[in-house]
This record gives structure tokens, C-alpha cells and sequence, in this order.
């Protein structure tokens, strides 16, 4: 079992990692698919702006990635730590 | 063959491949019944939970009310794919080295209170209620289609299937019948939908169609829509309309609506581990993503096929469809079979023989109106949720894709329905009666139980299904705002806070959930009984914070509550604060599971 220093950087990382992912998934959705949009809006994509395009299709593409590199990044992270399941 | 009897095939094929699947599975092993999903790889659970999560209000309501709305719209689409960032970042993986079997449990075992426990388990009831309704609604849409009856009828013989199929039960828990229902639901979402694309822009890919170009006019497809609904007086399709402040919580509720809906977060619970809870909710965004990523398209495409089939002699300018052309051409066959539901209707109010189609309340086309002699929009009854389902038809595809639509409906109303009523009973036989009032009750007293709270269930859903407070979509949302004031702040609390205390959980929880469903109340009408409401969405209450968005100011008021509280009252003790911390690493995952 590791010790509560070691469990305590490993959730500080932990920490770290989702709130950069929870950034990104605020900016593309609340950000670019809403209260930026008028910002994108000279960015064409396909009869509209790249802002409609977040709000109807691009947001869920970054979700999808958002979660398996968060998946990928903390099982990596479990086995540095030494938290891992065998 | 008719079409009548083609639906009937297909759906009676795939009811007959899921009970199959179902007693395969079952002679198999017992014990997969009960721990559906666990030694399952995460592809498959979240398949299973993709097919459990989509709903009538993903498969039926939603692209319809897109396509009616346009960008505003977009919310439900970020909302509902959103929050399983949420769910995977934060609930998931600890959830799940928790190693119960429930959310009721979890939040009882944190909080080390039995009343944190019934107070979970009352707003599971709530929020699972609120969310059958919307479900009866789309089981009444789709058997009021399939069996050409009108939509009251439908809904009455949908609640009977719904039951019995839930009393059948068993099926819901094995996970292979849950990936045949996907596969089924899928199918009979993106195959009209590849058809639509192909016809409209060439493109055999519906997402990336929806953003091509018509291959009629050459222009680009959005902008192609954006001129024909503006011609006839409607809001420009790609555009901001809705108030913006509004927009942004509605999205924010559904998603924290969805890390917070219990039939969701058990999915994780049973994945064999921690690692896997987390690539288990990729996978289900990944099979959830197959559709909702197709649902724009099938919104923007329905819209612009029903608004040329309205205007067939060049637009606006030219001449309105006929109501002998209606009666007689077979490509407006889909009017006359959906007008017997009673969810479509139209009317020659000017007796000029043709039916105009445009947005009466426009002060330019009222304009328009008086020169031409039009006497009010003569599509008078256009109910989104039948757009998805009436969509193959619009577009005059193959009588088996309409069946196979049909059979994909069922699957996706009827598997979430049976599930969620389900989960209602046990709450009340389980965890309420068992658990806290009569502990003593024999096994066949709590079955008993079940079965009453199942029927009662279904009767308050059936009855508040024939006046719903909204499209099947719209009340489906209100269930999510009720869980995200309730279970989600409640749950994270619980993993991420040793400061949170009983006292404070639960009096987070009551504030937010009582809070949200008064507002509910106030704007739906008391218990949802029409007529009862002091307010509209229209003009609500709160500057323009609609009912369906008030959900993450409820969430709010939770955690202020529960901090607040706990600051006010006794600290943790020791073991809380341990398990909390043995929550947050993998490592002895396995042992908590076999408990």
C-alpha cells in the first residue's frame, strides 16, 4: 500500500488533469458553441459558421477525446504512483 | 404487402431476436442476471449502456425538435453527450472502487446516514417518474403510428406492453440483449438517415451531408435551409435566437442531469475495474456519438424536405401544395396516415383548394397573407415528435425502412421505459420499504411491493402522458434538471469534499431537489396537472430561466446548502474521511467487489 504522501501527489495530479479537461469541455461547448460564437463567425464551415458547427457536432468530437485521453493518461498514472489494480 | 403489415414484421422480428437473446443468455449462467456487465469488456457495457441511455426522447423527439428550432436547439445535443464528461471525469472510477451496487447506497454509506439514504432514494423516485412521462409520450407516438390507431389508443396499449414487458423484466439486466436492442436502435436511426443524405447531398455520411451542399441547387445545404425557411417567415435555421443566458444553463443542467440519473451511473458499478469504468464511458459516448452526431442531419434534412413538399411549384412565390395533390399523389401518403394519430393535421381555412404552409405570426407574411388571400397557416397541427418516426416516409424511402424505424422507436422507448420502472419499484420495495420501514417484511411482501409500485408507476405515468407537460424530449429534460439538483452534487460532494457532512448532504439535497420541483410546479403545473401553473415558459418566473434550465441553479443551491450546513455542524469522522480516501485510488478495487 502506498504511503498518504504518495496517495496525496497522485490525487493532486488527478486533480490537475481534470480540470484541464473540464476547461475544454467548457470552452468548446459553453465557449465556442454559444457565448464565443459571434467571435467564430467569420469562420465558414459549410453554409454556416465554425460556431455551429462546435454546437451541433464539433463539441462532441472533443468529448470523445476528452474522455479517453483522460483514461489513458490516469491508468498510466495509476501504475507510476503504484495505485494500479493487478 | 402493405406497409401495416411490413411494420409488423419488423417489429415482431426484433421483439422475438431480444427475448431470444434474453433466454439464451439466461440458460447460460443465472448469475448474469443479476451482475449484468461485470467480466463484460468495456465495448460491450457500453454498447449495453448506449442502448440503455437512448431513450424515445433521443430517438424519437429529439431531432424534431431541432429541426423546428434549429441552432437553439443545440443544447440537447451537447447537454446529452456533455455530461459523460462529467460522468467519466468525476463519478465513475470512484463510484466504482466503491464497489456497491447502488447510488442510494454509496450516498447512505458517505454520509453514514440512513436518512441521506431514503432522501437519495425518494429523488430517484422523483426524477425517474418525471422521465417515464416522457417516455409514455414516444411510446404513444410510435404505437399510435405503427398500429394506425390515434395517439390516445396507442398510448393506452404502449403502457400495457411497457408493463408487461417490464413485469417480464429479467431481459433488461443481460447485457446482450441491450446490445441487440443498440444494434437495432442504430440501424433504424442512420440507415433512413444515409438514404436522406445520399438523396439530398450525395453524401453517404449524414453528419458530413449536413454540412455539404445541396446537390439539387449546388449551394451549400444549411444555406439552401436558412433561404427556404426564411421565405416563409420563420426564424433563420443556423442562427442565435433563444436568449442566450437560458441556453447555457439548459445545457448545463442536462449534462449534470446525466452524470446525476441513476440507471446510468449503475452501468459503472459492475465493469470488472476502476480502468475500465473509465474506458467503459468512452465507449458508451462512442456508440451515443453514432447518433446524436447523425440527429442534426436528420433535423436539418426533415425541415428542408417538408418545407419543399409544402411549396412544391417553386417556394414561397409559386403555388402551395393542393389538397387534391395531398388526397392523390402517393408521396404525400405519410400526411394522410399520420393525420389518423391526431398528432398532424391541416385545414383549407381560405377554401382555395391548396394548403399554405408559412409562419402566421410573421408581420411580413401577414403582409404577404392579406395580398394573397391566405387566411392563417393551413398546416395547423405539426407535432415534433413524430418527425423522426414520419421521416423515412417524407422521404419516400422503401416500405422496410419504414418498418425497420418503427421496430427501432419501440426499442429505444420501450428498453428505457421498462428499465427506469424497474428501477422505481426496487427503489420503493428495496430501499424504501426493506430498508427503512419495515425491515422485517418477508421476500414475497417486498416482491409484492415491487409489483404495486411498478403498476403505480405506470398508471401516474399513463395518465400524465396523455396531457404532457411537453414534447417526449422537453419532459425527459425536466427529469434530468430533477437529478442534477439532487443526486449529482450529492455524489461529487461525496468523492471530492472530506468537509461535507449527514446533515449537510441531506439538507442539500432537499433544498435543491424541493427548490427545482417547485419551480417545475409553478411553470408545468402542480403534479403536472394542466391548468394548475402560475407561470409559462414563455414568461417565467425568473427573468428568462425556463423550467427545463432551472435544474443547475437547483445544483447550485445543493452545494451552497451542503457546505453551508456542514460548516455549521460536527466535522467527518476518522473512517468517513478514510473512505473517502480509499474511494479516490484503484488499487484493492477487486476485493470491494466480491464484498
Amino acid at each position: 500500500m502506498a504511503d498518504n504522501s504518495q496517495n496525496d501527489a497522485y490525487w493532486s495530479a488527478n486533480l490537475r488533469i481534470i480540470k484541464i479537461s473540464l476547461v475544454i469541455w467548457a470552452i468548446v461547448s459553453f465557449g465556442f458553441g454559444i457565448l464565443l460564437r459571434p467571435m467564430l463567425s467569420g469562420i465558414a464551415v459549410g453554409g454556416t459558421d465554425l460556431g455551429f458547427w462546435f454546437a451541433q457536432q464539433g463539441s462532441i468530437i472533443v468529448f470523445l477525446i476528452l474522455i479517453f485521453n483522460y483514461a489513458m493518461r490516469m491508468n498510466k498514472l495509476d501504475r507510476d504512483h503504484g495505485v494500479d489494480e493487478e | 404487402m402493405d406497409q401495416f403489415t411490413i411494420n409488423l414484421l419488423f417489429v415482431g422480428a426484433s421483439f422475438a431476436l431480444y427475448i431470444g437473446i434474453a433466454i439464451w443468455a439466461r440458460a447460460g449462467s443465472t448469475s448474469e442476471f443479476y451482475a449484468a456487465g461485470r467480466g463484460v469488456h468495456p465495448v460491450t457495457n457500453g454498447m449495453a449502456t448506449a442502448a440503455d441511455w437512448m431513450s424515445a426522447a433521443s430517438f424519437i423527439s429529439m431531432a424534431g425538435l431541432i429541426a423546428f428550432t434549429g441552432y437553439d436547439n443545440s443544447s440537447f445535443l451537447m447537454g446529452w453527450t456533455g455530461g459523460y464528461v462529467l460522468l467519466a471525469l468525476l463519478l465513475a472510477p470512484y463510484l466504482r472502487k466503491f464497489g456497491k451496487f447502488t447510488v442510494s447506497e454509496f450516498i447512505g454509506d458517505r454520509f453514514y446516514s440512513q436518512t441521506a439514504r431514503i432522501v437519495a432514494v425518494v429523488c430517484l423516485i422523483v426524477a425517474s417518474t418525471t422521465y417515464v412521462i416522457g417516455q409514455m409520450t414516444g411510446v404513444g407516438v410510435a404505437f399510435g403510428r405503427f398500429l394506425e390507431v390515434d395517439n390516445t389508443t396507442g398510448l393506452f396499449i404502449g403502457a400495457a406492453v411497457v408493463f408487461a414487458y417490464a413485469v417480464f423484466g429479467g431481459m433488461k439486466g443481460v447485457t446482450y440483449t441491450q446490445v441487440a436492442q443498440y444494434c437495432v436502435l442504430i440501424t433504424a436511426y442512420t440507415i433512413p438517415a444515409i438514404f436522406i443524405s445520399l438523396q439530398l447531398t450525395g453524401n453517404p455520411i449524414p453528419a458530413l451531408g449536413l454540412f455539404g451542399e445541396h446537390a439539387a441547387s449546388g449551394e451549400p445545404l444549411l444555406a439552401k435551409l436558412d433561404a427556404i425557411v426564411t421565405e416563409l417567415g420563420f426564424n433563420e435555421y443556423t442562427a442565435h435566437h433563444a436568449d442566450t443566458f437560458n441556453m447555457v444553463l439548459f445545457t448545463l443542467s442536462l449534462m449534470i442531469g446525466t452524470a446525476g440519473l441513476p440507471h446510468v451511473i449503475m452501468r459503472f458499478f459492475t465493469v470488472p475495474k476502476v480502468s475500465d469504468a473509465r474506458w467503459s464511458a468512452g465507449w458508451t459516448l462512442v456508440f451515443i456519438a453514432l447518433l446524436y452526431l447523425t440527429a442534426p442531419a436528420v433535423g436539418a434534412m426533415a425541415r428542408l424536405n417538408i418545407s419543399e413538399m409544402m411549396w412544391p411549384n417553386g417556394g414561397v412565390n409559386g403555388e402551395a401544395v393542393t389538397v387534391q395533390q395531398i388526397e392523390n399523389e402517393d408521396r404525400y401518403d405519410w400526411m394522410k396516415t399520420w393525420q389518423k394519430t391526431g398528432l398532424l393535421n391541416w385545414e383549407d381555412k381560405n377554401g382555395d383548394g391548396k394548403i399554405q404552409y408559412y409562419n402566421d405570426k410573421s408581420a411580413a407574411m401577414q403582409e404577404m397573407a392579406a395580398e394573397k388571400g391566405w387566411t392563417g397557416n393551413e398546416l395547423t397541427k405539426f407535432n415534433r415528435d413524430i418527425l423522426v418516426l414520419a421521416n423515412p416516409e417524407i422521404a419516400n424511402l422503401p416500405g422496410w425502412v419504414i418498418g425497420l424505424v418503427a421496430a427501432g422507436g419501440l426499442a429505444a422507448a420501450l428498453s428505457t421505459a421498462a428499465g427506469l420502472l424497474l428501477a422505481i419499484s426496487s427503489a420503493v420495495s428495496h430501499d424504501l420499504i426493506k430498508g427503512a420501514i419495515n425491515p422485517q417484511i418477508s421476500e414475497k411482501g417486498e416482491l409484492m411491493s415491487a409489483r404495486v409500485a411498478m403498476a403505480v408507476a405506470i398508471v401516474v405515468a399513463t395518465y400524465l402522458g396523455l396531457n404532457p407537460p411537453g414534447f417526449a424530449a422537453q419532459t425527459v429534460a425536466l427529469a434530468f434538471g430533477l437529478a442534477a439538483a439532487s443526486i449529482f452534487p450529492a455524489l461529487m460532494m461525496g468523492i471530492f469534499s472530506t468537509k461535507v457532512n449527514n446533515t449537510g448532504a441531506v439538507a442539500g439535497m432537499i433544498a435543491g431537489i424541493t427548490v427545482t420541483l417547485i419551480y417545475i410546479f409553478l411553470h408545468k403545473g402542480w403534479f403536472f396537472i394542466p391548468g394548475t401553473n402560475s407561470f409559462s415558459d414563455a414568461d417565467p418566473l425568473l427573468g428568462t430561466v425556463k423550467s427545463t434550465s432551472f435544474g443547475a441553479i437547483g445544483a447550485a443551491i445543493n452545494f451552497a446548502v451542503a457546505y453551508t450546513v456542514s460548516g455549521m455542524t460536527k466535522p467527518l469522522p476518522a473512517e468517513i474521511k478514510a473512505l473517502v480516501e480509499s474511494v479516490r485510488v484503484p488499487r484493492g478495487a477487486g476485493a470491494a467487489q466480491n464484498k
